[in-house]
């Protein structure tokens, strides 16, 4: 089973490649265009049929290792 | 406005007594943001209350102190109105608790407090300290610390040039980071955080504030217990790359004539660092809240007062040089804010959506905090054991290897090499010798800088361990041929309100006093880490000392490196064969009881300088200070570092010998010289009354010492291997 | 002869290569980022560290900003610039240089000296260079790990553009003399007009036997 997961910093912690990256996007003149947050997105598969028992597999790896859960939380969703 | 309650002040860690003199001081009952701000302020970090009483008793001055303690960083002297400006500072809790963002925001935090003072930072150096290897955290803690450090010295391009790493049970729960750094400015461009000028308005410049770290410096006083994991959404994210804007636009702006003051918000924020402005120049001070850059919505008065958010500066500006500063600030691409002004009120006032949520007496939060003279128990000098029976069956090969190939004892390249030592392009000694050594910008002068602890011997007997400390310092200086100057010191401590720990924190204190007396060596900055505790268990006293020393010309320097064979080996000072709370005993033998060795401070200030006078004459070709592993490991380290062997000859045999070689008696050295100055080297010697033993020569390819012979290959590999093989698995 | 070295927020190496230049009487101009002009100039140089941070990735804002269309121009037109460690990262996401630099193959940042053998000593940034010449240069970076297409590789071979590659004492340009993982132990490239040279290690650390050593100093004497 295939999941994506999408690893963010939490939205009260400072971001400073997004507050860069938009101070770079408003230099070139794209100044419609703010809150830029940046993150990290990985594929998996999980040699599991259940769907929830999957799951659980995909959130501890995101516990455990892909997140940092004292600055970044975390979305796992279901591709295949 | 809301009242408070004493439960709600004991959440914030005050006591009820602290509470009470608080109602006392302001005539009524504070409200929930007057409450933040006395505990931010009263908190061990910003008060030292516990050790105020103690640290009044540290020499603070010499010729060459220009600013001593009280200061965001102590500045000394250099000549040609030059000046170093020094600081060294703990970010032990949270580092362990977020390893790269405590040991980041530890060194941005270290940098500001020195380009506050209008100094370009030249030199990062760092103490870290972390629990047994095998502890299943060590390894994480390690490399998120190395890297966190790295992350941020490397990026704002400031060389990271020294330090140490030690391994010992003692940190198991709580690892030390403490970071330091020496600046450099001119002499009559130094600024200080006293606010003068009614009427003069307040900025806020730097990086918006958000909810990072709020209460952080109260964490910092507090012992840890198993739930502190949950306590992590209070440790700050650093963002060097701003900080290295701020760095260049806060030098930019003193260039111009439109700074009073000015303080970076370190711990406890936007609240410490508008009170001690304020309460130097004896003023009031005004904020409007609303004014402050918010990185978040809704933040409250409580909040925007006790972010510890990173990469920003409070300064009070002269009259009607907004505009100037502004256009400065902008062109950087940082906040710069209109947040208040000094007023004659003697009070903080804070106003928030046309409200005032704060009216206190600045005296109430600095001069009326508390002061403890907590009760202290002394620690006894252990007695000698004999332990003669054991060493009398040791093989010097084989101390020698366990000794090249622990922890402690290991080359640690691996470490410093993740730190970039060389930009800025003055770094004359990179990390691996006895002391940094760094070209002052432009002139044939340097700096030499060190820092060192021996926390065995602080633990088994404080005093000797706060004066060893320091004299470490001043030993390792003056082998690399610099003139040692002032101290700075970081002092890591267990549970205060404990009668023993108090005890060791107040002899080392008499210990370091002592050592910088006699050595015309003050303290001119520094930082108190207390409650280095989990579960009641704290750790060994450890007062980081980071030793600054002035090189007059850069051409008289040496190095650690064996120069070349046929050169003579000579030990300076006198070898006793102190084995006792050694490195071989310590981490070797696991015998651990015992004194330390014995201090005699003439002798380290009479052998320092006789050392400095053959390194000046460029008689000497290589020195090392003796300390961890005694005699046979430091030439061992200069064996190897130079890549060239040496012949040792004992004359002695068993424990005797084992006590010659692997002892650690103090003020020692080993000087390399060319045998046609050898004569001349003992005539000086006997003059200056000064001990010297010639215990060997060097030659290429082996270190045989009597009949135990190793190629310096071997002990490279040896030495190199236990970083590698600890991180690569 | 006159220099530009253009300053990005974030660069840290400006100081040390302006130090350098200047010690061999190369005249020296700061130029910040926002300008939208070059002085006249007979060399550009991209200096290095942490533009922007190294955020996103290294190079990747500071190649967008405004002073780099001119560089871009001045490049197209023949001119010499030089791209040094951050410099040659910004260099290839600006397209003057073909190829990416990725991060370090052990995943550390790398602070060391390393030897590297002249490949090309053809070069105007290169020609008081002995033929092979191994020199001594430190590096120090995290992303310094040379990649490019296959096509490009074969074309950086066929027009002789490689002109710095990693190597050992003796020279043997080998796996282990590899400190990040570089493709063909790749140190430093020229464009095909050969007036673009981007390298990660930094000559501008080895002018000076006091701070370690000499070695860079025929790369800024072949400049002159």
């Amino acid at each position: 089973m295939k999941f994506e997961i999408f690893v963010t910093l939490k939205k009260d912690v400072l971001d400073p490649q997004g507050k860069a990256v938009e101070g770079a996007i408003k230099n070139l003149g794209l100044s419609t265009i703010s809150n830029i947050r940046q993150g990290k997105y990985f594929t998996l598969e999980v040699a599991e049929t259940d769907e929830h028992k999957a799951k659980q597999q995909a959130e501890e790896a995101c516990k455990k290792l892909l997140a940092n859960l004292t600055i970044e939380e975390y979305s796992i969703k279901k591709l295949s | 406005m809301e009242q408070t309650t004493v439960d709600q002040a004991k959440q914030l860690g005050l006591t009820e007594s602290e509470f009470d003199k608080i109602k006392e001081l302001i005539g009524r009952i504070p409200n929930f943001t007057e409450l933040g701000i006395f505990s931010a302020m009263w908190n061990e970090h910003c008060s030292y209350k516990s050790s105020r009483v103690w640290l009044s008793k540290l020499p603070t001055k010499n010729k060459y102190v220009v600013q001593g303690p009280g200061e965001n960083a102590g500045v000394i002297d250099i000549g040609d109105d030059d000046v170093a400006i020094f600081k060294i500072e703990s970010h032990n809790h949270p580092s362990y608790i977020e390893p790269y963002q405590g040991a980041a925001t530890g060194v941005g935090g270290i940098l500001r407090d020195v380009f506050t003072m209008g100094a370009r930072p030249i030199a990062n150096l760092n103490s870290i300290r972390f629990g047994k290897p095998e502890h299943p955290k060590t390894k994480h803690l390690l490399n998120g610390v190395v890297s966190g450090i790295a992350g941020y010295g490397n990026c704002m391009g400031i060389p990271t040039v020294g330090g140490e790493v030690e391994f010992d049970e003692c940190y198991d729960g709580n690892i030390l980071v403490n970071a330091m750094n020496i600046g450099l400015a001119k002499k009559n461009k130094v600024f200080l955080s006293i606010a003068s000028g009614v009427g003069n308005p307040v900025i806020y410049v730097g990086s918006k504030t958000g909810r990072d770290g709020i209460h952080g410096a109260s964490m910092a006083s507090q012992e840890f217990d198993d739930n502190s994991e949950a306590k992590k959404p209070t440790v700050q994210v650093g963002d060097p790359f701003a900080e290295k804007l701020l760095l260049e636009a806060c030098l930019e702006l003193m260039k111009t004539d439109t700074i009073i003051s000015i303080q970076d918000m370190g711990a406890a924020g936007l609240t410490s660092s508008s009170v001690e402005m304020a309460s130097k120049g004896k003023l009031g001070i005004e904020i409007d809240l609303n004014k402050v850059p918010c990185r978040e919505t809704e933040m409250q008065p409580f909040e925007l007062m006790l972010s510890e958010s990173q990469e920003r500066m409070l300064i009070v500006l002269k009259e009607g040089k907004e505009k100037e500063a502004e256009k400065i600030f902008k062109k950087w691409d940082l906040d710069f804010s209109v947040i208040g002004k000094m007023t004659n009120s003697k009070n903080l006032v804070l106003h928030f959506n046309k409200e005032v949520v704060c009216d206190i007496p600045i005296s109430s939060l600095a001069d009326e905090a508390p002061k403890y003279n907590r009760e202290w128990i002394s620690t006894p000098l252990p007695e000698e054991i004999n332990i003669d029976k054991k060493l009398n069956d040791l093989d010097i090969k084989d101390c020698l290897i366990k000794l090249l190939t622990h922890p402690n004892q290991s080359n640690k390249s691996w470490v410093w090499e993740q730190y970039d030592h060389m930009v800025m392009g003055d770094t004359i000694q990179k990390p691996g010798g006895d002391a940094a050594v760094v070209r002052v910008h432009g002139t044939n002068k340097a700096i030499a800088a060190t820092v060192d602890c021996t926390p065995r011997y602080c633990f088994a007997h404080p005093h000797t361990g706060g004066m060893q400390a320091v004299c470490e310092t001043y030993r390792n200086l003056s082998a690399v041929g610099a003139e040692p100057r002032a101290i700075t010191n970081c002092l890591n401590f267990g549970n205060p309100e404990k009668k023993e720990i108090m005890g060791q924190f107040v002899e080392v204190i008499k210990g370091m006093s002592e050592a910088c007396l006699a050595l015309d060596y003050p303290v001119i900055s520094g930082n108190v880490s207390l409650y280095n505790e989990t579960n009641g268990i704290g750790i060994k006293p450890t007062p980081t000392i980071g030793g600054v020393g002035l090189i007059q010309d850069s051409n008289k320097s040496t190095t650690i490196s064996i120069k070349a064979t046929g050169n003579l080996l000579l030990i300076i000072g006198e070898t006793k064969g102190h084995i006792h709370q050694s490195a071989l005993c310590y981490d070797i033998l696991h015998i651990k009881k015992g004194p330390p060795p014995t201090i005699n401070l003439a002798e380290e200030k009479k052998n320092s300088l006789f050392v400095r006078n053959l390194i000046n004459k460029k008689i000497a070709q290589s020195v090392h200070d003796i300390s961890d592993g005694g005699i046979a490991l430091t030439i061992a380290e200069m064996c190897m570092s130079g890549k060239i062997g040496a012949n040792i000859t004992t004359n002695l045999i068993d424990a005797e010998r084992i006590k010659f070689l692997f002892g650690e008696d103090q003020a020692r050295y080993v000087v390399e010289v060319r045998s046609a100055d050898y004569d001349n080297v003992v005539k000086l010697a006997k003059e200056q009354e000064v001990s010297l033993l010639q215990i060997g020569s060097t030659k290429a390819e082996n270190l045989t010492i009597d009949d135990m012979k190793i190629t310096v290959e071997d002990m490279l590999t040896l030495n190199n291997k236990w970083f590698h093989n600890y991180n690569s698995n | 002869m006159k220099a530009s070295v253009i300053v990005f927020p974030g660069s840290n190496c400006d100081r040390d290569i302006q130090v350098a230049l200047e010690k061999f009487q190369i005249a020296t101009t700061m130029v910040w980022h926002q300008e939208t002009e070059l002085p006249k100039s007979d060399l550009v140089v991209l200096p290095g560290g942490f533009s922007y941070g190294d955020y996103l990735r290294c190079g990747s804002m500071a190649s967008k900003s405004k002073i780099m269309k001119e560089v871009i121009q001045y490049a197209g037109t023949g001119g010499y610039v030089f791209g040094i460690c951050n410099g040659f990262q910004i260099l290839t996401e600006a397209g003057l240089l073909p190829g990416a630099l990725l991060r370090n193959n052990k995943l550390k940042f790398i602070c060391k000296d390393v030897q590297i053998k002249t490949i090309n000593n053809q070069t105007a940034f290169t020609k008081k260079l002995s033929e092979h010449k191994i020199l001594t240069v430190p590096i120090a970076h995290n992303d310094g790990n040379f990649f490019a297409s296959k096509e490009e590789i074969q074309s950086l071979k066929d027009n002789n553009q490689i002109v710095f590659q990693y190597c050992d004492k003796e020279g043997n340009i080998s796996g282990e003399s590899n400190p990040n993982g570089s493709f063909l132990n790749i140190a430093g490239i020229v464009n095909k007009n050969k007036n673009v040279l981007g390298m990660m290690p930094h000559p501008e650390r080895v002018i000076d036997q006091l701070l370690g050593g000499t070695d860079g100093q025929e790369i800024f004497r072949s400049l002159l």
